[in-house]
């Protein structure tokens, strides 16, 4: 029972963390119809500012604050200059982030090293909470429960406000949106750079305990797009179910078997993709 | 027509190199050559799926490597005599394509991207993880050369590389016997209107089935030349860079033809060498590559001059 107990915590910590990184990628791929490689290099980068950052302060919190900011922007840019031109052809846009997130990962290579690290716990964070058998790390506990926070932000965003609704309408149809007069140019621009920024910002709440080191862009990534496959590509409701899924399925696959912890992942996108192409919550 | 006047001249300088180059040429370049050759191979399979099928798959490098290991494995931990282990691996391939067609072949577009993707990760998760069997990072080193293994007169890199050539022959002209038959219009048609196709009467879940599979096994023939080539299976055969670097063959080659691929092939391997010996910032470079051919080719080399709106 203990066992299954803190499992299931540390499921409900990679679905954080995975919730966190998924729920931009399933934005971006509402509105733009982009599948977006560079994705998990956000991630990543997001780590490294961090680490740059909490070298110079000490502070995770400022750490992620920047790493938020700094990523947000880089996501901004490239989809204004680069990726706005090819409107929602799939394929362009894709060979476009492909190119840049090799780009990242050379570039990220280049100015912080090949070595790995991990980012320091922040102070009142460290040590475990007891109750029990169970024991559990604290950190994990503040990871989770920021999640559940970006979740509802993300959420009340997305059904309260007037962003929100211009949103709803342009994962629903594009064009009639535009012709409404939203303007979805500039609303791709934001929600893509808010789902780099929120990449980043996972980047870092998993930095204490995944660190950064080259190649986490790419070992994160086919998580990710699990996630939005299970869930359904442009639902946030399916980011979150989806990223629990998954976070539960690989924890206990890897605790389990081992060897085949990539394969645990395969059945329930089988699954579903043979009861549900579009995902859980999905729309064709 | 005379926008497209340069093809021919790029066409017989293509066949010459091809032809003639290991002739003349060092060992090193002898290898680049059967490189070229045998992922041209691949490229063109993949091209049967994004650019005459109009299904971007982006786990093709799965089957490629699925292939290679099947002949690492079968080689050297249960010693399987030649034939054998081809037939088996290229089995093995286009079982694969085939299950994973059942999956795969209902669904279009971006979506047909990212689960390919992500089947093509669960191929390179198997690869990397599943370590009694495929030695996980270390790979598989160790395959019989083709001379050892198959008891033929190959010695050395040229004779080798006209082995692969032979082979890249007949499945090119396998491939374009597919591309211009029936079959293949068909195909061509689902890219271009699959509600009016299906309305002609077409089974189209079949036709983009069996493009599928088609291309899982000129892949897999590919893996198993690789096999042969490298002497060494690894992840990074089948991982996700792989994978869009095939991609990047055919769109920056050209999408929808036969020449593109191996222009395309031709191209990235060279660069990828070349660059690598002079810098280690290839990533970067390559990365760069991918950028610039998307906005200033994203036809393809060999489409260029011509009209096509896709």
């Amino acid at each position: 029972m203990t066992y299954l107990i803190t499992q299931s915590l540390n499921g409900l910590f990679s679905a954080a963390l995975l919730f966190l990184i998924a729920s931009g990628l399933t934005l971006a791929f509402g509105v733009m119809k982009i599948v977006n490689i560079a994705h998990g290099s956000f991630y990543m980068l997001g780590v490294y500012v961090a680490y740059t950052v909490i070298l110079r302060t000490g502070s995770l919190l400022l750490g992620a604050g920047v790493a938020l900011v700094v990523v947000g922007a880089v996501g901004f840019l490239m989809q204004r200059v680069f990726l706005r031109r090819f409107g929602a052809d799939p394929l362009p846009q894709m060979m476009m982030t492909m190119g840049f997130a090799l780009l990242f990962r050379d570039l990220a290579l280049m100015i912080w090293g090949g070595d790995p690290f991990t980012l320091p716990y922040p102070g009142m964070l460290r040590g475990s909470m007891e109750a029990g058998e169970v024991v559990f790390p604290y950190y994990r506990l503040f990871v989770i429960a920021v999640a559940a926070l970006v979740g509802v932000a993300l959420w009340m965003v997305n059904e309260k406000t007037l962003i929100g609704a211009r949103l709803r309408a342009t994962v629903d149809d594009p064009e009639m949106a535009s012709a409404m007069g939203i303007n979805v140019a500039r609303l791709s621009g934001l929600v893509f750079a808010v789902g780099a920024g929120l990449a980043a910002f996972g980047g870092v709440m998993g930095g204490p305990i995944l660190g950064g080191y080259a190649g986490i862009d790419f070992d994160l990534l086919p998580l990710a797009f699990v996630v939005v496959i299970v869930g359904g590509m442009g639902s946030l409701k399916g980011a979150v179910v989806g990223s629990i899924v998954v976070g539960m399925i690989d924890n206990f696959g890897k605790a389990l078997v081992p060897e085949l912890s990539y394969f645990t992942l395969f059945a329930p996108m089988i699954l579903v993709l043979a009861l549900k192409p579009t995902g859980l919550y999905g729309r064709a | 027509m005379g926008a497209r006047s340069w093809r021919l001249p790029v066409l017989a300088a293509l066949a010459v190199v091809l032809a003639v180059g290991p002739l003349v040429l060092s060992s090193y370049w002898i290898g680049l050559l059967t490189q070229i050759v045998i992922l041209a191979i691949l490229a063109m399979s993949l091209d049967i799926l994004l650019g005459y099928t109009g299904l971007p798959s982006l786990g093709h490098a799965g089957f490629f490597g699925v292939a290679a290991y099947g002949v690492a494995v079968l080689s050297t931990t249960y010693r399987t005599d030649f034939w054998t282990c081809v037939a088996a691996a290229l089995l093995i391939g286009i079982a694969l394509s085939a299950a994973f067609g059942l999956i795969v072949a209902h669904v279009r577009d971006v979506y047909f991207l990212m689960i390919t993707l992500a089947l093509g990760m669960v191929l390179w998760g198997v690869s990397y993880r599943w370590i009694p069997v495929t030695g996980g990072d270390n790979g598989i080193s160790g395959i019989p050369s083709l001379e050892a293994h198959a008891g033929l007169p190959v010695t050395g890199p040229a004779a080798f590389y006209y082995v692969t050539l032979v082979v890249f022959l007949a499945c090119a002209a396998l491939m374009r016997v597919v591309v211009r038959s029936p079959f293949g219009l068909t195909l061509r048609g689902i890219r271009e209107n699959e509600a009016r196709m299906r309305s002609l009467g077409f089974n189209t879940w079949l036709h983009c089935y069996l493009s599928y599979v088609i291309a899982g096994a000129f892949a897999s023939v590919s893996g198993v030349l690789w096999a042969y080539y490298n002497g060494f299976v690894s992840p990074t055969y089948l991982d996700l860079t792989a994978s869009s670097e095939l991609f990047l063959m055919v769109t920056l080659g050209g999408p929808a033809t036969l020449v593109g691929p191996l222009l395309g092939a031709g191209l990235i391997v060279l660069l990828k060498n070349v660059m690598s010996a002079y810098t280690a910032r290839w990533l970067l470079i390559l990365g760069i590559v991918y950028i610039v051919a998307i906005l200033a080719a994203p036809q393809g080399i060999w489409n260029l001059g011509t009209r096509r709106s896709t």
